[in-house]
């Protein structure tokens, strides 16, 4: 067991270490130098050169990089360009706006996703299946920014009950309000794609021999579920659930774009477009903490629940 | 000499006849599925309006009608109505679809390429190379996609090759954990022993008996692909770092007028169920070709 742990604590900070240095060569060493980027298009050659040669940028690569990392360990991730702040001050904020629209999403998708994908799972081919699988493939189909024009022009523009966007700032519209449709195109568009695949797992456990035998020895179709298919049935979509984390925490760009919420995504993309290197190294390494982190737990969560395998 | 070329000839004819008829049955095949069918419909549809885009459209795509700005509203002069700089929304969908049409097929052709490539090393070789490649197909699976797309297209830039690249490489890891899988199951039957023990090379093995053998899978899986890439080159475009302006791309329309939803929807729904219906076409196709495939 703790030798498992250990090796995958290992792995995450292998991982980290060569997407950070991926991510600060990449940033560091592309067209459009820090120095320019910090001064703006209409500054002189000798500007330039001489705040590089005052930010030390003109030492090499692997040295900057080690400086950087150094700092980063003490707690100085940077200064953000695009807010014009320390990135301390403003991703930790972003990181928990993300965090609470992710966990409202994720409490709604899991117990939606779990009894649909079992109802359509049970009997394949039955009419329910049929309509939850063509309803699941057709979610899953369109995309985020258009459900999201779609659902704001019904309860926003047509029936006026839903304001259009999710600022957080309390006032026309309470929080709880704004939150609704962000959160529902989330829900609606990741719950299509988690449905076929606890449908697919449920198809293939009720294929067993042992439901079969469950099922001639006449036992209460119920029981036959609930007691036999459910739990072989739920392995595989346990880690698939918990990648989703993944998503909803990193992913979620496009929804907080459309909504105009104050999450990690949108100020990723800010970052992205205003080339704010600080904030967009900081936030790739978050990315990777949550996308490595929730790999390990889904695999620690898989091992747990099947006990074939021992840690 | 000339005995020889008849013979050639007659051979290749042969094959040709036998390729034909073979995809003349499996097109008779998914005529059995009702899925597949509405799917391939809408695809075809797409692709005939991409194709036709010169002739069923009456405004250039870039047009600026400034007197229709007085109603954007569907009419009979702008079927679909125009946008907020008086551009013909119908001219803008059919060409934007030539966009989508052009660089969906092509990104996701090359991560199919490069996933089989993967997937048959990992399966067949085994071994450091399978660890290797599964690895880092791993990270790069599990890595949130559209932020690696942010970063690369903000710091190299935005051009429609830039974004087929990384699509390849982003998708491919999807193909190669199919292939891989297949590659592993078939590397254990009767004929790729024989093969083997025919002397023939790893790679004669690999292209010849097993590619073949895991066309299914891959054909299902390039065919979900290709929706998710329609979906990405949407999101990039609505999110600005798609493929510049002014040409249109169906994502790029959506971003300029979303704003102005409350105003005039058309300009943004209609967009939005364009790139809606086309994904839902390529996802309804790959549902109709794995019922299709489960049958025989």
């Amino acid at each position: 067991m703790w030798r498992y742990i250990l090796k995958n604590l290992t792995y995450l900070i292998v991982t980290m270490v060569a997407t950070s240095f991926i991510v600060f060569a990449l940033t560091e060493a592309t067209p459009g130098d820090v120095a320019r980027k910090l001064l703006g298009a209409y500054a002189t050659q000798e500007q330039v050169d001489s705040l590089r040669k005052e930010m030390r940028l003109d030492r090499p690569l692997l040295e900057r990089y080690v400086e950087y990392v150094g700092n980063l360990l003490a707690g100085d991730l940077g200064y953000s360009l695009r807010y014009k702040t320390p990135v301390n001050d403003i991703i930790w904020d972003r990181l928990k706006n993300t965090g609470l629209l992710a966990a409202v999403a994720f409490c709604f998708i899991v117990p939606l996703s779990m009894l649909l994908g079992v109802l359509a799972g049970m009997r394949e081919g039955s009419k329910t299946d049929r309509a939850i699988l063509l309803g699941g493939t057709v979610l899953a189909s369109v995309p985020e920014f258009a459900m999201g024009v779609f659902l704001a022009s019904i309860f926003v523009v047509w029936l006026g009950w839903l304001p259009g966007t999710a600022t957080l700032v309390p006032g026309e519209w309470s929080v709880a309000s704004q939150m609704v449709l962000p959160v529902a195109v989330i829900v609606l568009f990741d719950m299509g794609y988690v449905v076929c695949m606890i449908r697919a797992s449920m198809i293939e456990t009720m294929q067993r021999p042992y439901i079969r035998t469950a099922v001639l020895k006449g036992m209460a179709y119920r029981q036959v579920i609930l007691g036999h298919a459910l739990r072989n049935a739920m392995l595989n979509p346990v880690t698939i659930i918990l990648l989703q984390i993944t998503y909803l925490v990193t992913g979620v760009v496009v929804v907080e774009s459309v909504f105009a919420y104050p999450g990690y995504g949108r100020m990723m993309l800010e970052a992205a477009l205003f080339k704010d290197i600080a904030l967009i190294e900081v936030g790739v390494l978050v990315a990777v903490v949550v996308a490595v982190g929730t790999q390990i737990l889904g695999d620690l969560g898989y091992r747990m629940l099947d006990p074939r395998i021992r840690l | 000499m000339a005995m020889q070329s008849t013979v050639e000839t007659a051979v290749t004819l042969r094959a040709r006849d036998g390729f034909v008829e073979r995809w003349a049955k499996r097109l008779a095949l998914l005529r059995e599925s009702p899925t597949a069918m509405v799917g391939l419909g809408i695809i075809l549809f797409w692709v005939a309006v991409a194709i036709l885009a010169p002739v069923i459209t009456v405004y250039p795509p870039n047009a600026n009608d400034y007197a229709a700005l007085a109603n954007t509203k569907p009419s009979a002069a702008h079927w679909l109505g125009t946008d907020h700089t008086g551009r013909d929304i119908w001219s803008r969908l059919a060409y934007g679809a030539r966009t989508v049409l052009t660089v969906a097929p092509i990104a996701t052709a090359g991560a199919v390429a490069l996933g089989i490539i993967l997937g048959l090393a990992a399966g067949y070789y085994r071994g450091w190379t399978d660890v290797i490649i599964t690895r880092v197909c791993d990270i790069i699976l599990s890595f949130p996609v559209i932020i690696l797309y942010m970063i690369i297209l903000a710091t190299v830039g935005a051009s429609a090759l830039n974004i087929i690249l990384v699509v390849t490489g982003v998708k491919a890891p999807y193909i190669a954990r199919i292939v891989r899988g297949c590659c592993m199951d078939i590397r254990e039957r009767e004929y790729v022993a024989a093969a083997r023990m025919r002397g023939e090379s790893g790679q004669f093995i690999m292209l010849m008996e097993i590619l073949p053998n895991a066309r299914g899978p891959i054909i299902v899986e390039a065919c979900l692909r290709m929706g998710y890439t329609t979906i990405t080159i949407g999101v990039l475009g609505f999110l600005g770092i798609g493929l510049p302006p002014p040409d249109p791309d169906w994502g790029g329309m959506v971003k300029d007028t979303y704003g102005m939803m409350s105003v005039w929807p058309h300009m943004s729904l209609i967009p939005c169920a364009a790139i809606s219906s086309l994904v839902i076409g390529f996802n309804l196709l790959a549902v109709g070709l794995r019922e299709i495939g489960l049958r025989d």
